[in-house]
C-alpha cells in the first residue's frame, strides 16, 4: 500500500473511530455512515496532511475511499508538477 | 395552570458523573475542587496565574458514551449535556411516555465551546492556519440543546439561554412556565458548561475574583470563587402526566422569579436579588415564612456573599438569620452557565432526602452577614420548601422555588 493510500485510510478511520483494517479502496461512504459533515471534516484533514486543496465542486462526487485516494493522488501529482489542481473525479 | 413535578435527574459533574455519585459527594462533603490539570493549550512551566484550583470533571471519557462523529463535531460542554440529558430522560422514561413534539429542551450555557474557539484562534494567529470546518458547530452556545434534541429525537421547543451565571436557572424557570402553562407537557431543562480553557483562566485571573486558595462561601476569610464545569438536567412534567403513568416524583417545582439590577456589570445589588426571590415566592403562591432552606448563589467573593446576605435580609426580615443556607459551589465549583442546574439538582436531593448539604471549607463564617450557614456536616432535618438563587454578572438574577414531594 502506498503512503497516500495508507495515510488517507488512517484519516478516514480516525474520523469514524474505527480500525483502519476495516477500510479498503472499495469501501463506500455509505457503509461507513459518512455524512456531509464527516465528508467536510475528512476533506479538511486530508488537505492538511497533503498540503492540497480539494475543489468545492469535487466534494459532492466522493462516494468511496478510493475516490478520496485517487483525488488526493491527482492533486499531489498536479502540485508536484507545478500545474493547477485537478478535479478529484 | 398545571402543577409541575420533577421525574428525572442527570449530571456530569466534578463530584460525580451520575446522580448517585453526586448525591454521595454532596452529603459527605467531598469536594471536587483540586489542582488544575489538563488545561487545553496551556503553556508548559509556570502557569502565570494567581490561582491553581478548579473543579474539574476528571472521570469522564466521551468515547464511552458518544460516537466519534458527535465527539468530533462538538465541544466538551456538549458532551456533558448529551450524557446528563440521557441519564435524566432514561430515568423518567421520557420518550416512552411523551410524544417527541410535546417535550421541550431548555438549556443554559454561557460560554459555548470555549476551548474549541481558543484552539482555532491560536492556530489562526500563530500559524495563519485555516479554521477547522467544524469550528462553528463546536463553538455555538446552542449546540447543547441542538445535540440533545438530535440524540433523543425530541422535536418540541428547543433552545439555549445565555445569561452568564444565571443561565441554567433561567432555563429551568422558563421550562417550568412552559410546562405549567401547557405549552409543553414535559421538558428537559438544565445547563452545561466547559469553561476551563487557558484563555478563560487568564481572563478570570485578570478580574481578580478567583480564589487563590479555595472557594469558601460566606466565610470570614473568603477570597473568591473557584471555576468549575459540568452539566445537570431535570426532567419536568405536569403532575397529571406523572401520576397517570405512575412516575417517581423527586420534588415539585413551584415558582420562578427573575430580575435585573440595571446598575453595574460586575457589582451585584441586593435590591435586584431580593426582587427575584420575592417574585419566585409570589409565583409559587407561598409565604416567605414557608421557605426553610436557601441554596445560595454563594460564589465566595466578598461582593456576592455580602450582597446575597443583604438581599436575604430584605426578603425574610427577622427570619433571615434562621433559615439554613448553603453554597454547594464549595463542592462542585462555579460552573458558570451550568451552576444553577447543579444547584437545582442539589436542592432537589436535599428536599428528597430531608437533609441539607453543607458548605464545605468554611471554618469561621462571616458573622457580619448574619446568616445561618450550614457547616461541617449536613443538617439532619429538612424543610418542605426551598429556593435556589442564581445571581449573574450583568445583574441578571434568577430564582426557583421547590417543594418536597411525598406520595
Amino acid at each position: 500500500m502506498d503512503d497516500i493510500t495508507k495515510r488517507s485510510i488512517e484519516i478516514i478511520a480516525k474520523a469514524k473511530n474505527i480500525p483502519a483494517d476495516n477500510i479498503n479502496l472499495n469501501t463506500t461512504f455509505e457503509e461507513l455512515n459518512i455524512d456531509s459533515l464527516d465528508k467536510i471534516n475528512i476533506s479538511f484533514e486530508v488537505e492538511e496532511a497533503f498540503h492540497i486543496e480539494i475543489p468545492d465542486d469535487a466534494l459532492g462526487s466522493l462516494k468511496t475511499v478510493g475516490d478520496v485516494v485517487n483525488g488526493v493522488k491527482q492533486l499531489v501529482e498536479a502540485k508536484e508538477a507545478g500545474s493547477a489542481p485537478a478535479a478529484t473525479s | 395552570m398545571n402543577r409541575v413535578v420533577i421525574t428525572g435527574l442527570g449530571c456530569v459533574s466534578p463530584i460525580g458523573s451520575s446522580v448517585s455519585a453526586f448525591r454521595e459527594s454532596l452529603f459527605s462533603g467531598r469536594t471536587g475542587i483540586s489542582r488544575i490539570a489538563n488545561v487545553p493549550d496551556a503553556p508548559d512551566g509556570d502557569p502565570g496565574v494567581r490561582y491553581t484550583q478548579a473543579a474539574q470533571v476528571l472521570d469522564f471519557d466521551p468515547a464511552q458514551h458518544l460516537d466519534s462523529g458527535i465527539i468530533s463535531a462538538s465541544n466538551r460542554n456538549t458532551h456533558f449535556a448529551i450524557v446528563a440529558a440521557r441519564q435524566a430522560a432514561q430515568q423518567a422514561e421520557l420518550t416512552k411516555h411523551h410524544a417527541p413534539g410535546d417535550i421541550a429542551i431548555i438549556m443554559g450555557c454561557a460560554c459555548g465551546g470555549r476551548s474549541s474557539e481558543e484552539s482555532e484562534v491560536k492556530n489562526l494567529y500563530t500559524r495563519n492556519a485555516r479554521a477547522h470546518p467544524l469550528t462553528i458547530v463546536r463553538t455555538m452556545s446552542s449546540a447543547g440543546a441542538s445535540n440533545i434534541s438530535i440524540d433523543l429525537k425530541i422535536t418540541g421547543p428547543t433552545l439555549d439561554i445565555s445569561t452568564a451565571c444565571a443561565s441554567a436557572t433561567h432555563a429551568i424557570g422558563l421550562a417550568f412556565h412552559m410546562v405549567r402553562s401547557g405549552m409543553s407537557t414535559a421538558a428537559i431543562c438544565g445547563g452545561h458548561e466547559a469553561p476551563l480553557s487557558w484563555g478563560f483562566y487568564r481572563a478570570w485571573d485578570s478580574m481578580r475574583v478567583v480564589s487563590p486558595t479555595q472557594c469558601k462561601p460566606f466565610a470570614a476569610d473568603r477570597d473568591g470563587m473557584t471555576l468549575g464545569e459540568g452539566a445537570a438536567m431535570l426532567v419536568i412534567e405536569t403532575l397529571e402526566s406523572a401520576q397517570a403513568r405512575n412516575a417517581t416524583i423527586f420534588a415539585e417545582l413551584i415558582g420562578f422569579g427573575m430580575s435585573a439590577d440595571a446598575n453595574h456589570i460586575t457589582q451585584p445589588q441586593a435590591e435586584g436579588a431580593a426582587a427575584a426571590m420575592r417574585k419566585a415566592i409570589a409565583d409559587a403562591g407561598i409565604s416567605p415564612d414557608e421557605v426553610g432552606y436557601i441554596n445560595a448563589h454563594g460564589t465566595g467573593t466578598q461582593a456576592n456573599d455580602a450582597t446575597e446576605s443583604a438581599a436575604i435580609h430584605q426578603v425574610f426580615g427577622a427570619r433571615a438569620s434562621q433559615i439554613p443556607l448553603s453554597s454547594t459551589k464549595s463542592l462542585h465549583g462555579h460552573a458558570i452557565g451550568a451552576s444553577g442546574a447543579l444547584e437545582a439538582l442539589a436542592t432537589v436531593l436535599a428536599l428528597q432526602e430531608g437533609r441539607l448539604p453543607q458548605t464545605a471549607g468554611v471554618t469561621a463564617p462571616d458573622a457580619s452577614l448574619n446568616v445561618d450557614v450550614i457547616l461541617n456536616e449536613p443538617r439532619p432535618t429538612g424543610p418542605t420548601v426551598a429556593i435556589s438563587n442564581s445571581l449573574a454578572f450583568g445583574g441578571l438574577n434568577a430564582v426557583i422555588a421547590l417543594r418536597s414531594w411525598s406520595a
